[in-house]
């Protein structure tokens, strides 16, 4: 369905990151956010008080980051799509929502402009090293989709779709900014409300007495309903069967954990995006994303300058990690390069994907700036001769 | 006689049974626990209140009496440990029409949540709020909870406990709750009636029930078992309606004194937010949420 004309500012704009993600929030129809201050996420949360009572909605300030991560699936579970923005610390207090929203398969999107740590580490200055983290870091079996957005164009353009694939799998998506692209300025385009997809809710069309709140019907994903319709539908973060009651039995576990994996792994092909450059030839990929993929292009546009035949790939989607294009093209090349705002973490990633079959070349970095491009040059001149 | 459902009453049949989960009965509750008599009394206030049960959600947390949401034919959320109440603050706020109760224990609410209650208790959230006392952490094995009396002895206090403790009723309403009443689970009518009453106030409620745990409480601390515990609450409540709540403090085996402590009125959340909005933005104020759009 197309976008509520009422939360899209069409136009073209100067906006910074965070204020074109709080754009795309709204026009991929979020009316609800709970939050609570952090640098560097939090024009996002400002920029949406501003503007929600305009087109209706609510934003509520909570008291911590836990209350903030719960309040907005109580939104969902009311009926909104919701959403809450974070930076690192906040989004380790968030891990057991981001389980609970997993297990309950309540579709909601957890931004995170990331920062440097651990712990307080630099509140203003950008990092990549919550990618992990916004894997693995909630308890348990469970898959999440996360996305990496690499302008304030982006941040508006991959917000709508962190919702839409949220919505479409009921999912926890995790938007992971970072500072420099939560803070840079640059044009951003909002295009008009009747040319932006958004995913409605898979809500249920059963009658009160046929709906099953997570029989899956075939497709894996349960269909929906609302508090406040007459389902009187139980939902609780214990492993439940298909009528959402808790049962303890290994079976159940197996079988809903499993579905809660295969949901989002039989479909990565559908939900990995990713931007590929001059690939054809090259013997050497640059593996990166969100403002380390702009440094990258840098050194990638000097390297080709010397004759080095270097490709890109960037990755967009995160998580589900795309496998199987590292797989396919570790088949071709001779090495990736991996430069990333940690100490290296998507490079495991890269390197289990391409299982022996080519070289990585990590390129770290631990945060509070980026990369000099010579850096990753260098890495490309040393993986070019391997 | 019509029964919660509006059907004609059947008298085989329990009146409060169609407003629970009967496919999942047993319950987990142990012989003489007093979490399923505040059910029975939170079903007849349903029934006395006509409350409609559609629009009606229930929200728990962690716990033995986080299991309540589990059994009532309601709208009804098990969440985490602490977190009843902030997310019913986003159901409520999400879907204004909805009717919201959290029905939770003392240490999933006043330890692990206790920010968030007084939090809710300040910005005067439209919920109503059952906290089931049992004055121990029961779920996990009977350790010390911050409503724990002191000298009794816990599992994580095996020689008694010496924290000083929550007095529940007066934290609340420190914090701005509207409405404050204490009952036992001998009280079942008097806290059938508050309830009843906390239904008619707009604003955030908070009913404590103090209930016993015999396996782990009583036991420990020689109390004998639930019968004991009806005796001891019969004998030791006052009702004292309207007492001021810094001197309802409990103790090991002394006074408790129950009733309506606080009935007072002060604008809600939502009234609140609404009122602000349409002096600041005029007209430009929308104020319904347009749920329509997100459905398919």
């Amino acid at each position: 369905m197309k976008a509520d004309p009422h939360g899209v500012l069409t136009g073209t704009h100067f906006l910074d990151g965070d204020h074109a993600c709080c754009e795309g929030a709204l026009a991929a129809g979020a009316r609800f956010a709970a939050g609570y201050p952090i640098t560097p996420s939090t024009e996002i949360v400002e920029r949406f008080a501003a503007r929600v009572p305009t087109v209706g909605g609510t934003f509520i300030q909570m008291e911590d980051e836990l209350a903030a991560s719960i309040a907005l699936q109580g939104g969902v579970w009311g009926g909104a799509k919701a959403f809450t923005v974070t930076s690192g610390p906040g989004f380790s207090l968030m891990m057991e929502h981001i389980g609970y929203a997993a297990m309950t398969e309540t579709p909601c999107v957890f931004v995170d402009v990331q920062r440097g740590g651990p712990s307080t580490g630099l509140p203003t200055l950008p990092a990549q090293a919550d990618m992990m983290q916004a894997r693995w870091g909630s308890h348990g079996d469970y898959e999440i989709i996360a996305l990496c957005p690499n302008s304030p164009q982006e941040c508006f353009d991959l917000t709508i779709k962190a919702f839409n694939l949220a919505e479409e799998f009921r999912v926890p998506v995790m938007f992971m900014m970072d500072e420099v692209v939560g803070h840079m300025t640059e044009k951003v385009v909002i295009p008009p409300a009747d040319q932006i997809e958004v995913t409605p809710r898979k809500h249920t069309h059963k009658s009160v007495g046929d709906y099953l709140p997570y029989a899956t019907n075939g497709d894996m994903v349960p269909e929906m309903a609302h508090a406040g319709e007459g389902y009187k539908f139980h939902v609780t973060g214990l492993t439940h069967d298909e009528r959402g009651y808790p049962n303890m039995t290994p079976q159940i576990q197996d079988k809903l954990v499993r579905r809660l994996q295969n949901k989002i792994r039989s479909a990565a092909d559908r939900i990995c995006l990713f931007e590929e450059e001059r690939l054809d030839d090259a013997d050497v990929v640059v593996v990166s994303y969100g403002i380390t993929s702009r440094v990258a292009q840098r050194a990638i546009d000097a390297a080709r300058d010397r004759g080095l035949r270097v490709g890109k790939l960037r990755l967009i989607t995160a998580w589900p990690f795309p496998e199987k294009k590292i797989a396919d093209l570790a088949a071709h090349v001779k090495a990736f390069v991996v430069p990333e705002l940690n100490l290296g973490q998507m490079v495991r990633e890269v390197q289990r994907a391409a299982n022996g079959k080519a070289k990585t070349f990590p390129v770290s970095h631990a945060g509070g700036g980026v990369h000099n491009p010579d850096e990753i040059l260098n890495a490309i001149v040393e993986a070019s001769r391997c | 006689m019509l029964n919660i459902l509006g059907n004609p009453l059947d008298d085989t049949v329990n009146p409060v049974e169609p407003f629970l989960r009967s496919d999942r009965m047993p319950h987990i509750w142990c012989p003489g626990c007093g979490i399923g008599t505040t059910v029975n009394s939170f079903a007849r206030a349903l029934i006395d209140s006509k409350i409609d049960l559609e629009s009606l959600a229930l929200v728990s947390g962690i716990g033995c009496t986080g299991r309540v949401a589990g059994y009532v034919k309601l709208d009804s959320f098990h969440t985490t440990h602490g977190r009843a109440i902030p997310f019913a603050t986003g159901l409520k706020l999400a879907n204004p029409k909805l009717n919201v109760v959290v029905y939770s224990g003392d240490g999933d609410l006043s330890a692990i949540g206790g920010n968030h209650l007084i939090h809710a208790a300040r910005r005067n959230i439209d919920l109503k709020v059952i906290c089931v006392n049992n004055l121990i952490y029961a779920m996990t094995g009977g350790q010390t909870a911050p409503t724990t009396p002191g000298h009794a002895t816990t599992s994580t206090n095996p020689y008694g406990t010496f924290e000083p403790v929550f007095n529940l009723p007066h934290l609340v309403e420190a914090a701005g709750a509207v409405y404050v009443a204490r009952w036992t689970t001998f009280h079942v009518r008097q806290l059938a009636r508050s309830i009843s009453e906390a239904f008619q106030k707009k604003g955030f409620s908070f009913i404590e029930v103090i209930s016993p745990c015999p396996t782990l409480y009583q036991r420990r601390n020689k109390m004998g078992d639930g019968l004991d515990t009806m005796k001891y609450y019969k004998e030791k409540s006052k009702v004292k309606h309207g007492a001021p709540t810094s001197e309802v403090g409990l103790t090991l085996n002394g006074e408790i004194v129950v009733g309506k402590f606080v009935d007072r009125d002060r604008p809600d959340y939502q009234t609140m937010m609404r009122a602000q909005y349409v002096e600041t933005l005029g007209e430009r104020y929308i104020e319904e949420p347009e749920m329509e759009c997100v459905c398919g």
